[in-house]
């Protein structure tokens, strides 16, 4: 057996824990310089302002950045306030029992379900059995489904990262529990609650499944006017002319996702400086 | 005169467990009207657990049980009372000093908004009167915008007992007010206490007998759970009658 010195071992695990770190690192700056150098020359006012023409080959893609833009709004609608009350109640209410515990669980294996079988549930539920028919609201709702796992996890994070003793020192002055939660829990709570719900929405954007089925339409170049309408949307276009149209310029597939991606990289930013912000002004 | 006295809270064979950690046993206590009642004794002997029992914080915790009854001025204050209102009427101040992430006026203003006190104009008054009764006023009254955290901690727990007294609470418990303090502002702290035994009775658990010895009018000793003994502070401190507060206040085990 070789025996290394400490200095030997010491430099081998750097250069493993280096070369592990930039395997994360490479693919996400192959992908952004390929979408970059074969998307960016597709980019213009036209391209995102009308709708597309020609079975697609030509036009811009507006109808599905504004469809994307009022799913993730819709979910956020949604999504927000149930994960907020959710996870107030299970960190501030629920005591340790079996309930309790059975939603921990929920909770747990409704994160770990392929976005396929949501889009399959939103399609039985919301589509078919509530009769929305394919539609935004039946997108969104579907949406806000697989988003609300990790909304909720999130939030509970935040609200347990408040020290006991802020909500005893109200309690002890007279404070109910509301009282407690609501001036002085969520407060401090809501800038770790947002991120998350923030990075949710954003993972939100950009999922195809859940709403294959429920609300994304293959063409349509006018804009939805109203919830229960059909309208297009960013991840599906992208599939859609990556794969049911011939003869496209890849420049329009490029283009597209590079829209998609920018729209992403937009709110976790967002996301990231809320965080650097209340950070900053955090005083315990 | 100790006879005569009112009784504010009588503890009737108070037993406190933690799911089957038994840390008060079979306690018998009055406390009387405005006096400064000094509860000593050594770690795990229960004076925390004590101060949580009245105000009713301890239903927090997990596997919480008791038994007996805590009577204040006369009623049941596990069932008399719901613990929101009970704790308006018997406020806590904390060992550490726990400003809330807020203004130091808003920190006072805290207690009275919650009780429906709105208007900045009877805000004002509450915020100075409360500040001044803790002798924190002169120190604050420029920078009542300042956040609270940026405040020493001596300062801090003069806060807190600003913020206490702002809900004009009939009794006041204090757990350990000054273990984290400076001996100025530990002086100040008590200086305070003295100041409110006209209008309050005041419970201080504290690991220092000197303190004790200093602020309070009786003292309880309490050693495992069990109330060893309770007399004028001066007798506890020169007769006791139990070997074990003897041994105690004169620093021979603790």
């Amino acid at each position: 057996m070789i025996r290394l010195n400490p200095k030997m071992t010491e430099k081998i695990v750097f250069f493993l824990l280096l070369v592990a770190t930039l395997v994360i690192v490479i693919p996400v700056m192959l992908i952004t310089v390929m979408i970059l150098t074969n998307g960016a020359g597709t980019l213009s006012w036209e391209f995102l302002t009308q709708p597309p023409r020609l079975g697609m080959r030509a036009g811009g893609i507006f109808p599905a950045i504004v469809g994307t833009v009022y799913l993730v709004f819709g979910t956020l609608c949604f999504a927000l306030p149930v994960g907020i009350l959710a996870a107030v109640y299970l960190s501030e209410y629920a005591r340790d029992n079996w309930l309790t515990r059975l939603i921990d669980i929920a909770i747990i294996n409704l994160a770990g379900v392929p976005s396929v079988v949501y889009g399959l549930f939103g399609l039985g539920l919301f589509v078919s059995f509530l009769n929305f028919g394919t539609s935004i609201i039946a997108g969104s709702l579907t949406l806000t489904i697989m988003s609300l796992p990790v909304i909720i996890t999130a939030s509970r994070e935040a609200l347990n990262s408040i020290p006991q003793s802020f909500r005893e020192a109200s309690l002890a002055l007279g404070a109910t529990r509301w009282q407690t939660v609501r001036r002085v829990v969520l407060p401090n709570a809501l800038p770790g609650i947002m991120t998350g719900t923030i990075l949710a929405l954003s993972r939100a954007a950009g999922e195809t499944a859940p709403i294959l089925f429920t609300v994304a339409a293959f063409y349509l170049p006018s804009l939805p006017t109203s919830i229960f309408d059909q309208c297009m949307a960013l991840p599906y276009h992208l599939y859609v002319i990556s794969t049911q149209v011939p003869n496209i310029k890849p420049g329009i597939q490029y283009g597209t996702a590079l829209v998609l991606i920018s729209m992403v990289l937009v709110m976790n930013v967002v996301a990231v400086l809320i965080r650097t912000h209340f950070r900053k002004r955090k005083l315990w | 005169m100790v006879d005569k006295a009112k009784i504010k809270i009588e503890i009737r064979n108070l037993s406190v467990f933690y799911g089957s950690l038994e840390v008060l046993k079979g306690v018998n206590l009055d406390v009387e009207e405005k006096e400064i009642l000094a509860v000593i004794g050594p770690a795990n002997s229960g004076k925390t657990s004590l101060l949580r029992t009245l105000n009713r914080l301890n239903e927090r915790n997990e596997g919480f049980r008791m038994q007996g009854e805590i009577l204040l001025d006369g009623r049941n204050i596990y069932k008399k009372y719901s613990s929101d209102d009970l704790r308006r009427v018997m406020g806590m101040i904390f060992a550490l000093p726990v400003s809330l992430p807020l203004s130091i006026y808003d920190n006072i203003a805290y207690g009275p908004r919650l009780h429906g006190v709105k208007k900045k104009s009877e805000l004002d008054p509450i915020v100075r009167q409360s500040l001044e009764a803790a002798f924190l006023w002169e120190e604050v009254k420029d920078r009542l915008n300042l956040p609270a955290m940026k405040l020493s901690g001596g300062q801090q727990q003069r806060l807190c007992i600003a913020r206490t007294l702002a809900i004009e609470p009939e009794v006041i418990l204090y757990d350990e007010p000054c273990s984290g303090l400076d001996p100025v502002s530990t002086t100040k702290v008590e200086e305070a206490m003295r100041q409110l035994k006209n209008q309050y009775t005041q419970i201080l658990v504290t690991n220092n007998t000197k303190q004790a010895a200093r602020v309070s009018d009786r003292t309880a000793f309490f050693l495992m759970g069990e109330l060893i003994e309770i007399d004028r502070t001066e007798k506890i401190f020169t007769a006791p009658r139990d070997q074990r507060t003897d041994d105690y206040v004169t620093g021979r085990f603790g």
